[in-house]
């Protein structure tokens, strides 16, 4: 037998084994399958930070036309469902009880104002315990006042706009749809909870059942044994992200501007680098319950919180940024939503797959210089 | 006088089992640790130092002044100046700014005349949430722009336009760490209990313990007593300490009443001890236990309200969040944070816990019975 | 400190072709705590295993049994001194010794998710075995261990017996020039265990594999060519077993119990005796090994009645073993109570009876039908093979498992109604050792006693004597995890009695126990039933059941015999085997050949 036929068939063992084993234990199919579809579906159907329909208690302290007019304007709005207040007070009430989570206000004087061509004022109080929903409500508030002031603009009945407008354009996504961009970060955490959490796992259970004892003892070099976990995990979080990939196309319509291979080989690139972290873990580690705890620290937590998949890493403090450089999750969801949304931009792919290239080979180097064939740790 | 004491000893012996196991210690310890100062500072919708190019086809003093106050803000810092329109593309696409300013070649002169002008603003729309609270924040600054303007006379306000009075209550400065934060010490004591009991059953029966306790002559509710107090225990300590936390490291208000604030963790706290038991009874192996505990808590964190607003979710799946325990707890929380609940105002989301508990603890302590055959 | 026995005229069967030579091993670990202590697992232990030998590596717990394969299996790295394995050095040329050698680690890494075929096909992948000599040799493999007609059941779904066969035949797959297997029998059947046997002889001797065995069975000593005894790292002696009974010849004694005395009487008033080495209970009678130094039995003290049962009895190899070993610092002392056997012990009332009992998982019988009744006083043993409902059968008894259909009363409660009061008279002692690892030896003890409702000066009185009894003494602060294997049995045992219970429930008591700790375990347990305490044990140790008063045998959930150790051994006795022993009577039993309904012992 050639050396090459022995190494395909020890590797072809391996695959089997690995594949029957995942199929037929429950824990690994809830972690490789079920878990993210669930998460898939809660992002693609449910989590969005895209306010719409908000609660928004009116106060008309005056009855007269224009006011009326503008509160129209407010009711109209695809953002806002108006409850009209009988008071301040009430309306207060009802913000204290989360039953609004804004007061739009026109005081008694409001048309009077108007007429007179003077300032009138629209007070405008949101709920501001989540800041950033109290942000987009306080915006769209903007946007229906400044367009009332347009149209008056346009009837005569206002000398003037404000001096200076904004006009506004989002590029890449041009509704601003937060789905477009939560959905593809999510494959970046789903492959991280395969390559890292999951192949940790499996190694350690290996240890704990006694099967690597059975494996070491057969003629198996270091580098079978590498490969023998790193091919079928690679091979399922591959997959795992082309039905990701899939789900988001067709089900939860994100554009998909770059090209399909381009996002294969780079999704490709960080799959060896969270991989390469799981082995890692997996070489220094023999019992399951340290491994999952140090692969969800230092693999899912920072895919979540240190990867800019949900918060822009940008703003957070100059500490977190400098420890989110040796996150791959963050180079891989920086390449993910400009592969999506922008398209084949190398200027920003190049860099990032570089840093991840590094990353899979420092890793799996480090993984398999801690490869033993013996019981004793080296 | 005996029953007393058997739980007595039942819970001595929970604690030491925690607090010997030098992996259970590190699950108090470490990972809340590490969890506290990450969702702290990393989570956040707050911008900083939005990174942004200008193209000024201006150049005149007023343009200046205009920008000056762009430049001037900490929300936003300028990367680059650029001199020709197909510039934008490059910088938008190769992310060198997230933001761009365009103002056209007409802008002083027209302002002069009275004509309406418009500066426009393109941004990275990749993180679209970003994206927008930018927006909202170059609105700002232009309709203070505006005012000034129109305060020294520079231009003719003519007509009135509408002042928008904005008020945030609660939250003056709409800091997102505050909404963050206020919630941490559910979420952080949520994966202490979760852990920590999902394991308690799990462990003695990997290791044999479990028959041997059921064989003493413990009723199940004296078992059941024992393998909650510690949880219940951990968890309230970690809630209160983060709680702690929140307001003295991370400066957020509290302003509701600590009785309300301890009514609800306990609620919460017993609740999902209860989760953990049931997940714990229903698992064979440590393994298994962790791995449920994990499936258990990432829908329920996400459908939580605790990064992302219940609100913003379509109608089915906010009826469905009902049924999640941590809702309950991160909108009390900043409710008696922020809001300044007490009791009888907390009372809507404190009920449903309580409800919750006494579902999830008897069937956890039936199932434990039974499974062990 | 090696004392070779060479037996005057070889084995002519052994060549002299060496597989396996081991020189002056030394094999030590760092302890696990971070202290610079160093534990030694071998120390200058040098050893050859030829061409179609058998060899056994024969030692209590922590002997280095398991360590000496590691390193010939090149898994682990000897300290000092070289492994030669089939000419090559198996540190260094590991691989090359990996593929040319079968080995079966203790527990055999058998996926259990895997069927039986599937196991098969990933060893001999990874062992490079080619598809056509496959076709060959998985029908010869498969119908050596009898896996042949379940080629897709699940490895997780086979007996105990059957999963130690497929490991065997995972090891045998690339036909390898040596075979280790580390203590292949555990927790096996006395039918599988022959049946291992038998391949292992076929192996040896029909395609002239060399083989080197470690067990805790002495009696499989017995069946090697050569033996090899570790005791605490270090060599003690080696030769054939027939050159160990050499050295015993001449002390070792069968007494026949007088009319009217239970064996067990003997048995425990002998091993408190002074100048006996080892004492045993074998088929009925008493068996004894005097030290080297006493005159043939004069130097004991013993009743003429029963000295006249007494007359010299033909070495086996565990009399020499133990003679050998050097006895344990704090080698069982029985308490007071122990009587001298004037008086039998009255037999007293039925404290545990069923009727029709079974258990139904599914459509699948763990336990069919299943009566019997243990009085006061008594030791009663429920043998059987792994996955004959033993354990079902135990869990029921002690209300962890509700019945499935029938009647059962512990200490005249019905255990499925009033169940926490009528816990407290029982106690439990689990098939592994099941206490608090992480716990001191006093929190364990202070925790279970507290738990059956003990406390103050009591509970003090009760740990104390608890400390005196087991000698746990020296090692209260210990945590339970960190005890010798032998003292964290005691330990658990301690916890089983805290209370003072009416009756014991032993599941497996000395399952994985070395020779030496069972002896002083079923000593005790003999104390305990004189003290009035009424015992039902469960164990696969066949010659154990000779401790007990009356037995029930199983197999499949059903029952096979019951009755005293002397009617169930009666059953097996034909022309050809006068004298069986128990291991024969289950044998007979379980392949149906016994003498079924005509004996007495069937109720």
């Amino acid at each position: 037998m050639t050396r090459q036929s022995l190494f395909r068939m020890r590797m072809a063992g391996l695959l089997r084994k690995e594949l029957r084993q995942i199929l037929r234990d429950p824990s690994s199919i809830a972690l490789a399958v079920v878990l993210p579809l669930v998460m898939l579906f809660l992002f693609g159907y449910g989590v969005s930070l895209d306010a719409e329909h908000v609660p928004l208690a009116m106060v008309l302290q005056d009855r007269a036309a224009p006011a009326r007019e503008l509160a129209a304007r407010f009711e109209g709005s695809r953002y806002f469902d108006v409850r009209h207040a009988a008071s301040l007070s009430e309306a207060r009430r009802w913000l204290d009880q989360r039953k609004v989570e804004g007061i739009v206000c026109l005081q008694s004087d409001f048309a009077a104002h108007i007429q007179r061509q003077q300032a009138a004022s629209v007070q405008v109080i949101v709920n501001g315990v989540d800041a950033n929903r109290a942000r987009l409500i306080q915006a769209y508030a903007r946007g229906v006042l400044q367009q009332w002031g347009a149209l008056r603009h346009a009837r005569g009945e206002a000398a003037a706009v404000p001096a200076v407008t904004v006009v506004q354009r989002v590029w890449f996504n041009e509704g601003a749809v937060s789905r477009n961009f939560l959905v593809p970060g999510l494959i970046a955490l789903i492959m991280t909870l395969i390559g890292t959490l999951l192949t940790a796992l499996v190694v350690a259970r290996e240890w704990e059942r006694g099967t690597m004892e059975a494996i070491l003892v057969t003629p198996l070099r270091r580098i079978d044994l590498l490969l023998g976990k790193l091919l079928p995990y690679f091979f399922l979080g591959m997959a795992g992200m082309g039905l990701s990939v899939a789900l988001a196309v067709t089900l939860f319509q994100v554009p998909l501007r770059g090209s399909l291979s381009v996002l294969f080989v780079l999704s490709a690139l960080f799959m060896l680098a969270a991989l390469g972290l799981g082995l890692m873990i997996s070489a220094a580690v023999r019992v399951q319950f340290v491994a999952a705890q140090i692969s969800i620290v230092t693999g899912f937590l920072p895919a979540v919180f240190l990867s800019g998949l949900l918060f822009d890493l940008e703003s957070t403090p100059l500490p977190i940024q400098i420890v989110s450089h040796v996150v791959p999750a963050r180079y891989f969801v920086t390449i993910i939503h400009t592969l999506f949304m922008a398209g084949n931009v190398w200027s920003v792919l190049l860099p990032n797959a570089l840093a991840l290239l590094v990353m899979a080979v420092l890793f799996i180097a480090l993984a398999y210089r801690n490869i033993t064939k013996r019981l004793e740790a080296p | 006088m005996t029953v007393p004491r058997r739980i007595i000893a039942l819970i001595r012996k929970e604690f030491a089992l925690i607090l010997k196991d030098p992996k259970s210690r590190v699950v108090v310890i470490v990972p809340p640790l590490i969890q506290f100062f990450v969702f702290g500072y990393a989570a956040t919708y707050d911008l900083k130092n939005v990174r942004y190019a200008v193209l000024d086809e201006d150049r005149s003093a007023i343009s200046g002044r205009l920008l000056a106050r762009l430049d001037g803000s900490e929300s936003f810092a300028r990367v680059g100046t650029l001199t020709a329109g197909h510039q934008v593309a490059e910088v938008l696409d190769g992310r060198q700014a997230r933001l761009v300013v365009h103002i056209g070649s007409g802008f002083s002169r027209d302002l002069h005349n009275g004509a309406p002008v418009a500066v426009q603003v393109l941004v990275d729309g990749r993180n679209s949430n970003s994206a927008l609270l930018a927006l909202g924040y170059i609105g700002t600054i232009v309709e203070q722009f505006n005012r000034q303007l129109a305060a020294e006379g520079l231009v003719a306000l003519s007509g009135p336009g509408v002042a928008l009075v904005e008020r945030a209550w609660f939250n003056p400065n709409l800091q997102s760490r505050w909404y963050i934060v206020s919630a941490l010490g559910g979420i952080i004591s949520m994966v202490v209990v979760m852990i920590l009991t999902s394991l308690s059953v799990a462990r003695e029966r990997e290791f044999g313990t479990f028959d041997q306790l059921l064989v003493a002559p413990f009723t199940p509710a004296e078992i059941l007593i024992g393998k909650s107090l510690p949880g219940i225990c951990f968890g309230l300590i970690d809630a209160l300490l983060f709680s702690l936390g929140a307001v003295f490291w991370y400066g957020v208000p509290f302003r509701g009443s600590p009785a309300a604030l301890l009514l609800v963790l306990i609620g919460f706290v017993v609740t999902i001890v209860g989760v953990g038991l049931l997940v714990s009874s229903m698992a064979k192996t440590m393994q298994q236990a962790l791995m449920g505990a994990f499936v258990f808590m990432m829908p329920a964190v996400i459908l939580s309200g605790f990064t992302t607003p219940i609100e913003n979710m379509p109608g089915w799946l906010q009826a469905g969040t009902l049924l999640n325990p941590v809702r309950y707890i991160i909108t009390a929380l900043r409710l008696i944070f922020l809001q300044g609940a007490d009791t009888a105002a907390v009372w809507p989301q404190l009920w449903p816990l309580l409800v919750m508990a006494a579902v999830t603890l008897p069937v956890a302590g039936r199932l434990f019975r039974h499974r062990s055959q | 400190m090696t004392t070779v026995v060479r037996p005057p005229d070889s084995d002519p069967s052994v060549t002299t072709e060496s597989v396996l030579t081991a020189r002056r091993l030394t094999k030590t670990f760092a302890a696990a705590k971070a202290k610079a202590e160093v534990v030694t697992a071998l120390q200058g232990v040098s050893l050859k295993v030829d061409r179609g030998q058998v060899a056994g590596l024969v030692g209590a717990d922590g002997a280095g049994k398991t360590t000496l394969l590691r390193i010939a299996a090149g898994l682990l790295v000897p300290t000092e001194g070289t492994v030669t394995v089939l000419g090559l050095d198996s540190a260094r040329d590991s691989l090359a010794v990996q593929s040319r050698v079968g080995y079966m680690p203790q527990r055999f890494g058998l996926y259990e998710d895997l069927t039986v075929a599937e196991n098969m096909d990933l060893y001999a992948d990874l062992q490079g075995v080619p598809k056509a000599e496959r076709r060959r040799r998985y029908p010869r493999l498969l119908a050596m261990t009898g896996l042949a007609p379940f080629p897709r059941r699940r490895a997780g779904d086979l007996s105990g017996g059957m999963k130690q066969k497929l490991g065997l035949a995972c090891a045998l797959i690339k036909s390898p020039q040596l075979l280790l297997l580390d203590e292949p029998t555990v927790g096996v059947d006395p039918v599988s265990r022959r049946e291992l046997w038998k391949i292992v002889y076929e192996l040896a001797e029909g395609e002239g594999i060399g083989v080197l065995l470690a067990t805790a069975y002495l009696d499989e000593a017995e069946r090697c060519h050569h033996v090899a005894l570790l005791h605490e790292g270090r060599l003690m002696a080696e030769g054939p077993p027939r050159a160990f009974h050499d050295r015993v010849r001449g002390r070792v004694f069968l007494i026949a119990p007088p009319a009217g005395v239970a064996p067990r009487r003997i048995h425990t008033r002998l091993a408190r005796a002074t100048g006996i080495q080892d004492v045993t209970i074998r088929a009925g009678r008493v068996r004894l090994v005097t030290a080297a130094d006493a005159a043939a039995g004069a130097a004991f003290d013993l009743p003429a009645t029963w000295r006249a049962g007494m007359q010299p009895a033909e070495p086996c190899f565990e009399d020499a073993f133990m003679a050998l070993l050097p006895r344990r610092e704090a080698a069982f002392a029985p308490a007071a109570q122990i009587d001298d056997g004037a008086a039998a012990v009255e037999v007293g009332e039925v404290v545990v009876r069923t009727e029709g009992l079974s258990k139904y998982f599914g459509a699948f019988a763990a336990v069919q039908d299943l009566s019997f009744e243990v009085r006061r006083g008594e030791i009663f043993g429920l043998l059987g093979p792994n996955g004959a409902g033993k354990s079902t059968t135990f869990r029921m008894l002690c209300g962890l498992t509700t019945a499935g259909g029938g009647k059962l009363t512990v200490a005249g409660r019905d255990l499925r109604r009033s169940r926490a009061r009528a816990r407290a008279r029982l106690g439990y002692m689990a098939q592994r050792f099941s206490l608090y690892t992480q716990l001191s030896v006093r929190e364990n003890l202070q925790f279970y006693g507290r738990a059956y409702g003990l406390a103050g000066a009591r509970l003090q009185a009760r740990m104390d004597w608890a400390y005196a009894e087991f000698g746990l003494a020296a090692w209260r602060d210990r945590a339970a995890g960190e005890l010798p294997g032998g003292y964290k049995q005691r330990l658990a045992m301690a916890t089983a009695l805290l209370h003072q219970p009416d009756i014991l429930f032993l599941d497996e008591p000395t399952s994985g126990v070395d020779p030496l700790a069972r002896r002083e375990f079923w000593l005790r347990i003999n104390g305990f039933a004189q003290q009035g305490v009424t015992v039902v044990v469960t164990t696969h140790f066949m010659e154990e059941s000779e401790y007990c008063d009356r037995m029930l045998i199983m197999s499949r959930g059903r029952t096979l015999a019951v009755g005293t150790p002397e009617q169930i051994r009666a059953l097996a006795r034909s022309a050809d085997l006068p004298a069986p022993t128990m291991e024969d009577a289950f044998i007979a039993l379980a392949e149906g050949r016994a003498g079924a309904a005509s004996s007495g012992a069937h109720q």
